[in-house]
């Protein structure tokens, strides 16, 4: 029977969401096919995670559970997966498009001599085989990509494949993988945590972004307050972060993240090209910017014509509103 | 030390993409082509680290005959010698392909440190400096937003999701530059009279001692289009209160996104 295998990312003792999608997709698509879902956990102290892994569709899980394995190393994680991978010979390899998998699935590729296709948004099977479309240009462009051979390998963009509903009664059975995975020669020494409760852009489900008409990064607090009454992740025009108003790493378009969130709020943003190619994808997006003719509002769902400093305090104030009067 | 920058010439992010008539690539005609912004970091980087420590940079880009005015582009910023892998086995073959050409010419000029941006804009695999290093046997770090060389070995800085790590490698390694390594430098004029005199050698398949199967994709664009239009937007009209009011209802009620 055909296997599709996904790895299960880890951390702070959790399977990360964007994981517990991957397994989700491989159950709808095992499911077409006819094949089993595996699944690899890699780390110290995660086969307790089994079940989840396996409430989501894993029938089988490997676990990689040893205390020398609390931090993540490129080469021992794509070790780990290759056994798997030469061990179960599966169709289809499932890896989250995060931080770490972006970093592990090309090592694993070229160890297990697989084709990638990476930040996948959409995958479905065809006559046997799987078929997948991947945003290029920073989405200016869709590309439907099929592979040659086995297994097909696919990094699959977080928040855009729906999480599947959990079955705590599902049985998994687990396997436990092979001790020896040798010494990296790249590893981490040290890990800062950032901000206390920070959203991750790419996985956030609001983003609120700003840009020019913020007139300056001392404006810039409109833009996070907002975000805080929505429970949202901050995002930051290319223009502002190359003035250094905030760090790169809240820049969404081509040369920072690609979003896909279930609401998107461009404030003071005119929507230059590289930037539009970043957050197109999004379900719902809301514009609020002074000129009418900004290119913004051509891929805007609710467009807002007006003064960023009058609109967005009150949009914070009337947000906060309506959530505390919901909880 | 000997460092190997490798680049790669990529449309220009402000262009405006259309596909061509075979349905599967884009249409190249008007656009016009730049060295990836990721790769003007790795290639800042190889400079810094040489202005520091000493050594030579060398560039190594896969692409047809118009990839030469990108090596041109980091030799005029101070690269040393640039090597241009073209044949059209090249153009035809997939991140893994393109990673397998560049290993078998990286391999014989034994570098301290190879460095690459973490993606091409454009194709956007972000795959290559891991291939890379898995087909060359280094370790690697990718996305580094600081690089330090000691002796026989670098801390790298990355950033992942609320957490920031710091990682040591042993060199040779390949580390992969994410925007925030650097401010790239812009050429000099000396800089693009230098790099006129500088050799660019290139090499083909067969003098990499590659066949077409070594060459063979695994992956296969069977069809590129534009993404769907979205909808036409909807404009709220009325004072700032009205519209606030307004944009609330619509996001709660008809939206449901809150």
């Amino acid at each position: 029977m055909a296997t599709i295998l996904t790895y299960a990312e880890v951390r702070e003792g959790k399977v990360r969401r964007p994981s517990l999608e991957a397994v989700s997709t491989a159950r709808r698509l095992a499911d077409s096919l006819g094949a089993t879902v595996q699944s690899v956990l890699i780390g110290s102290g995660v086969a307790p995670l089994a079940a989840e892994v396996g409430s989501y569709g894993a029938d089988r899980v490997h676990v990689f559970d040893d205390a020398s394995l609390s931090a993540y190393a490129t080469e021992t994680w794509a070790r780990a997966l290759a056994q798997v991978i030469a061990q179960e010979k599966p169709a289809a390899v499932l890896v989250p498009y995060t931080a770490m998998g972006k970093d592990l699935a090309p090592r694993l590729a070229a160890r297990a001599g697989a084709g990638l296709a990476s930040d996948v948004v959409h995958l479905e099977v065809k006559d046997g085989r799987l078929e997948a479309r991947r945003p290029v240009y920073a989405g200016k462009a869709l590309a439907t990509v099929r592979w040659e051979g086995e297994p097909q390998m696919a990094t699959l963009r977080p928040n855009v494949f729906p999480l599947g509903t959990a079955d705590a009664s599902r049985k998994v059975e687990t396997v436990k993988g092979a001790a020896d995975l040798g010494t990296p020669r790249a590893r981490v020494v040290s890990v800062q945590a950032g901000g206390a409760g920070k959203i991750e852009l790419t996985e956030a489900q609001i983003i609120v972004s700003g840009g020019r008409g913020l007139k300056g990064p001392e404006n810039f607090h409109l833009v996070e307050e907002l975000a805080t009454a929505l429970g949202a992740a901050v995002g930051a025009s290319r223009a502002v972060v190359d003035a250094g108003w905030v760090d790169h790493q809240y820049q969404v378009g081509q040369t920072g993240k690609t979003v896909s969130p279930t609401l998107y709020v461009a404030a003071g943003i005119s929507g230059a090209i590289q930037h539009l190619a970043g957050m197109s994808s999004s379900k719902v997006i809301v514009a609020i910017n002074k000129d009418a003719d900004a290119p913004i509002f051509k891929v805007a769902d609710y467009g807002v014509v007006g003064d960023v400093f009058e609109v967005l305090p009150k949009l914070t104030a009337a947000a906060s509103a309506l959530r505390s009067g919901r909880s | 030390m000997k460092i190997v920058v490798c680049v790669k010439q990529v449309p220009d992010t402000e262009a405006r993409i259309r596909i061509a008539p075979d349905g599967k690539s884009i249409a190249e005609g008007e656009l016009s082509w730049i060295v990836s912004p990721y790769d003007e970091f790795a290639i800042e980087e190889a400079l810094r680290i040489k202005e520091k420590k000493g050594g030579e940079v060398v560039l190594v880009s896969v692409g047809p005959d118009r990839a030469q005015s990108s090596l041109r582009t980091g030799l005029a910023m101070g690269a040393d010698s640039a090597l241009h892998l073209k044949d059209p086995l090249f153009d035809a073959a997939d991140p893994l392909g393109t990673a397998t050409a560049l290993a078998a010419a990286i391999r014989p000029l034994a570098p301290d440190l190879v460095l690459a941006g973490q993606q091409g804009v454009g194709g956007d695999h972000s795959q290559v400096p891991g291939l890379l290093a898995e087909k060359l046997d280094l370790p690697q770090v990718t996305m580094a937003v600081k690089i330090e060389i000691g002796e026989g070995k670098a801390t790298v800085e990355r950033e992942v999701e609320g957490a920031h790590e710091v990682w040591e490698t042993s060199l040779p390694a390949v580390l992969s530059a994410q925007k925030g390594l650097n401010e790239p430098r812009y050429a000099s004029l000396k800089g693009i009279m230098a790099a006129k005199k500088k050799t660019i050698e290139t090499r083909d398949a067969a003098a990499l001692g590659l066949k077409a199967e070594d060459l063979a994709p695994r992956t296969k664009t069977v069809a590129l289009e534009l993404p769907p239009a979205r909808p036409a937007v909807r404009m709220i009209t009325g004072d700032a209160d009205a519209q606030v009011k307004e944009l609330l209802r619509l996001l709660h009620e008809e939206a449901k996104v809150l």
